[in-house]
């Protein structure tokens, strides 16, 4: 009996050694520690082809990357702990108080922006058109054609604004109200809900106004366009009497903002090279959208997708790595 | 029926005090609400009033993690000490399935051990089940094996697997354990049996940031996490197991001269064993309804497929991974039960080291054999991607197509809910005055229980006044509340038509116990692409999951009423419509009432999960705190939700007892 498990403890050992993998012979700092890098992994397609992007390139200079699952606004409180590193890009549009309070700690460090400009706002499909002629500019929402066609049976008589979760912090009742729109907010409790009920909308054709961003996999695969406000400005947020309604604040279109990169603050000794190459990391938008539609139109996996990516353009990300 | 009767007569000649109570309680709220100015802060419970006991809870936790200190370290060193022990076996398991084996040298890494390979896995499961005789469920395993194989979910469910078999284990455990200290010392029962009525009750999502900040953000908080929601269930049944033995038992143990500690260990855990299952399969269940939300702080596995799929409305895609989740748990279950089933075998001559551990070294020679074959075949060390399949076209396009045409007839049947049951329930809910809704609470306590259910339900329903979420309360009350009334006016009709009929019996347990164990998310989206976003479409998905107990509950309830009683009233004559309604029904209403009290608890555990629809409920305001990463807040309202239950369950409970008294039931 003890001979067997003898046999078999070499066995295991043997087979491991045959199957040892040769490394990666990179420069001898580099990487200079063996320790897991936790990437995180949000589960959405832009995001998570970013973060295999940086994941696989780091993993080319021989760092060991463990691509972590993790909810959007939790993340920053592991990041902030430790216990996850790089963090999935934070949105100006939804979660800027969180990383403002995040970067504030002192734990996560802001590792700049992506170089892509997100855009979060009111988005329509282009059939709604139909009953509201003269979109994508708002005055278009406040004829009481267009807000019959887009009122359901617990917004009635008004119209249904479809919204993100509240905690996402979309100041649409301020703009209803200082715009005198005739609508009410309806609050999709996660971004798999807002989903849900758009695409299914619009798949019957049912004239709906929701809140969506770019880039994202709807705008790309539905053709649709972003309402257009008056712009925005500072001012327009703080200063009741700016814009067209002079009582009142929120008279005015959202502001735009970037993608941000954050990561564990303790990591930056751990890991100095890791978390230069994140620092270099840039996309541009034109580039993110492909990648996105790539995935969510054509159906290719996001890893595969980035891969891809790494292969074709050596050029981009070579200065990164050096 | 003497006994019945003879109450009957004297609540005729003397006023029953509890329902002049109940009547008080209602006349006085009724002038409450006729003096919306004069009385305004009865009817409106005032802002100032409010006592910032989540700022105060905040603070505790934000204590506890920075500055609360155990002499040697700090409190937070040691629940990290504790999550990096919950971790290594997980870790371990991961491992040797997944991931494989990795020995780091300084730069470079030395050693580096294939996970074990998917055929060998599944073959050595296979000849475990096997020894234990049962051929179908031998089949079963295998094919389910197969399936998370073929669809591409290996890597998932082997994730799924290494993190719940660790948390099954500890919660059946700590269960048993807890159960014996609390059958023992009544003190330890005192504290322990409100503490368990919380967290069966808290929603996750209210305790989810103080676990991530003690804990980690990882495996080690999701397993905290779920053990906090599963354990209890083991450690009552346990309890309760221990209180029904035999005194007989106990007695043979002791003339046969069992130590206190033989005695327990030797003789009273062994014969509640096959009692003591329920709670291992309570626990399974429970441990794997967590894993969805487990999966979104860090556990990964199959959890994060379905959520990643239903993000992206890949409805087929999630419910493959959903599936998976189901079968796995139900693997789990069976086999537990027939382990537990094997009876110790007495043998005159012990069986030699060789013998005993042939199938454990098979099973390992079987599952290291084909992982170094795999060295040489990938296909065996890996399923490749050619040989997977996925069914996912399929369901979207079903739901595609009855969203295009059939969306008509639902759009009406939702109005017709809307405008008829939910906008007149909520409103009637909402412009309750709270001082009025308190009194009449306690008044229904005095009714049923006496003075102390009184104070009990008055206090708990005044607490959620006081931490100002009363409005939110309200609107899960009511959510709830209807859920729970739809769910019994189409559970229990099923129920009692499954006492009757074996077949439909039959057909039933396979939807209730799918229903019961696939993860909610699964049909949450498909749900609301037909019912779009609202508090239609939670109702729905609470009525899907809280229907369960009402027709099991009806269902047991009927099929125990005596066939003597039953005799009996077919030999006076009665029909069988009479004997359903005269006979049947009465004496199993405790058994449904209990039922209805599950349906209700199953209901506000929904609450979180339908907040994700998006209803203003305590739910929501759990997932808003969890976001702003705000303990206090999450905690408050998830204390709430718990006070709802702990008083449904208390009121519904205590009439359960008038009734069985009455009934000459057994009262016990």
């Amino acid at each position: 009996m003890l001979k067997l498990i003898q046999k078999l403890t070499a066995g295991i050992v043997l087979s491991g050694l045959i199957f040892a993998s040769s490394g990666l012979t990179a420069n001898a700092a580099v990487p200079e520690s063996k320790e897991p890098i936790k990437v995180v992994m949000m589960g959405y397609s832009g995001d998570n082809i970013i973060m295999f992007i940086y994941g696989e390139l780091i993993k080319k200079l021989g760092y060991n990357v463990e691509y972590t699952p993790a909810d959007y606004i939790g993340q920053f409180t592991g990041v902030g702990a430790g216990d996850l590193h790089i963090a999935s890009p934070g949105w100006d549009t939804t979660a800027k108080a969180v990383l403002a309070e995040a970067f504030a700690s002192g734990n996560v460090l802001n590792m700049g922006d992506i170089g892509i400009a997100v855009n979060e706002d009111w988005w329509y499909p282009l059939y709604v058109k139909e009953v509201c002629p003269g979109l994508p500019d708002w005055k278009a929402l406040l004829e009481p054609g267009c807000v019959k066609a887009l009122s359901v049976v617990e917004t009635e008589p008004k119209a249904r604004f479809l919204s993100g979760p509240i905690e996402w912090g979309g100041t649409d009742p301020e703009r209803i109200a200082a715009m005198g729109l005739d609508f009410e907010v309806i609050n999709a409790g996660s971004d798999g809900a807002l989903a849900a009920d758009l695409v299914a909308a619009i798949k019957r054709k049912q004239p709906i106004v929701a809140w969506s961003w770019e880039p994202y996999w709807i705008p790309a695969l539905y053709p649709g366009e972003f309402v257009t406000w008056p712009e925005f400005d500072d001012a327009c947020y703080d200063d009741p009497s700016w814009g067209m309604n002079s009582k009142m604040t929120h008279d005015c279109g959202r502001p735009n903002g970037f993608m941000w990169k954050a990561a564990w603050s303790g990591g930056e000794k751990v890991w100095p090279k890791a978390y230069d190459v994140w620092r270099k990391f840039k996309l541009d938008a034109k580039t993110a959208g492909e990648l996105v539609y790539k995935s969510d139109v054509d159906g290719v996996d996001t890893k595969v997708v980035a891969e891809q990516w790494i292969a074709e353009n050596e050029s981009t990300w070579k200065p990164w790595l050096e | 029926m003497d006994v019945t009767k003879s109450s009957l007569q004297q609540n005729k000649l003397r006023l029953n005090p509890g329902l002049v109570a109940i009547l008080v309680a209602i006349v006085v709220s009724l002038i409450i609400t006729s003096q919306p100015t004069l009385l305004a802060w009865a009817n409106d419970y005032p802002k100032s009033w409010v006592l910032p006991v989540s700022n105060y809870l905040s603070d505790f936790v934000k204590w506890l993690v920075n500055d609360a200190s155990l002499g040697l370290f700090t409190f937070k060193e040691f629940t990290r000490g504790i999550g990096s022990i919950l971790n290594a076996p997980t870790l371990f398991l991961k491992s040797l399935l997944v991931t494989g084996f990795k020995i780091e040298g300084e730069t470079q890494t030395l050693l580096q051990i294939p996970p074990l390979s998917w055929l060998g896995v599944t073959a050595a499961i296979g000849l475990m089940t096997a020894s234990l005789g049962d051929r179908r469920l031998t089949i079963f395993v295998v094919l389910v094996f197969l399936y998370v194989a073929f669809i591409g979910l290996w890597d998932s469910t082997m994730l799924t697997l290494a993190s719940i078999i660790v948390a099954v284990l500890i919660g059946i455990g700590s269960g048993v354990l807890l159960g014996i200290a609390s059958f023992k010392w009544t003190i330890v029962d005192r504290v322990l049996t409100p503490t368990f009525d919380f967290m069966q009750t808290m929603p996750v999502f209210a305790y989810l940031v103080p676990a991530l900040m003690l804990f980690g953000y990882g495996p080690a908080a999701a397993m905290v996490v779920t053990l906090i929601y599963a354990t209890p269930p083991m450690a009552r049944i346990t309890k309760i197991s221990l209180g029904q033995l035999d005194s007989e038992t106990v007695e043979y143990g002791r003339m046969a001269g069992c130590s206190k500690h033989q005695l327990t260990w030797e003789v009273l855990i062994p014969s509640i064993r096959p009692r003591l299952m329920v709670g291992v399969n309570q626990v399974i269940m429970l441990t794997l309804n967590m894993v969805i939300i487990a999966s979104l702080i860090g556990a990964g596995g199959l959890g994060f497929d379905v959520w990643q799929a239903l993000k992206a409305l890949r409805i087929g895609q999630g419910a493959e991974a959903g599936i998976a989740i189901t079968l796995v748990a139900i693997v789990l279950d069976r086999l537990s039960q027939q382990f537990a089933a094997r009876r110790p075998v007495h043998q005159d001559i012990q069986p030699s080291a060789a013998q005993r551990y042939r199938l454990p070294m098979l099973m390992i020679a079987v599952a290291i054999g084909a992982t170094i074959i795999g060295q040489w075949l990938p296909a065996i060390s890996q399923v490749p991607d050619s040989w997977t399949f996925s069914t996912g076209k399929f369901w979207d396009n079903i739901i595609d197509w009855i969203n295009i045409n059939g969306y008509e007839y639902i759009d009406g049947f939702r109005r017709f809910f809307f405008v008829y049951l939910l906008k007149p329930t909520k409103g009637f809910m909402l412009s309750l005055p709270w001082l009025g809704v308190v009194m009449v609470m306690a008044a229904i306590g005095y009714h049923l229980g006496g003075i102390r259910l009184a104070v009990l339900a008055g206090v708990l329903v005044g607490f959620i006044a006081t931490v100002g979420l009363w409005e939110k309360a309200m609107i899960s009350v009511y959510l709830v509340g209807v859920c729970v009334f739809i769910a019994s006016l189409v559970g229990i009709p099923i129920g009692v038509i499954a006492a009757g009929n074996q077949r439909v019996h039959n057909i039933v347990q396979v939807i209730i116990d799918t229903l019961q164990t696939l993860p909610s998310f699964v049909y949450l989206i498909p749900v609301i692409m037909l019912f779009s976003v609202g508090e239609f479409t939670a109702m729905v998905a609470i009525v899907m999951y809280a229907i369960v107990p009402a027709i099991r509950y009806t269902d047991h309830g009927i099929r125990q009423v005596s066939t003597e009683v039953i005799e009996a009233a077919r030999a006076m004559g009665c029909t069988r419509m009479q004997i359903l309604r005269r006979v049947q029904l009465p004496l199993a209403l405790p058994e449904i009432m209990l039922g209805i009290n599950q349906t209700l608890m199953m209901g506000l555990s929904m609450l979180v999960i339908t907040a994700l629809v998006g209803t203003r409920d305590l739910g929501q305001e759990t997932l808003i705190a969890l976001s702003k990463v705000d303990p206090g807040r999450g905690v408050t309202a998830g204390i709430c939700v718990a006070i709802i239950a702990i008083t449904a369950d208390r009121l519904i409970n205590a009439w359960v007892q008038q009734r069985k008294m009455k009934l000459g039931l057994d009262g016990k």
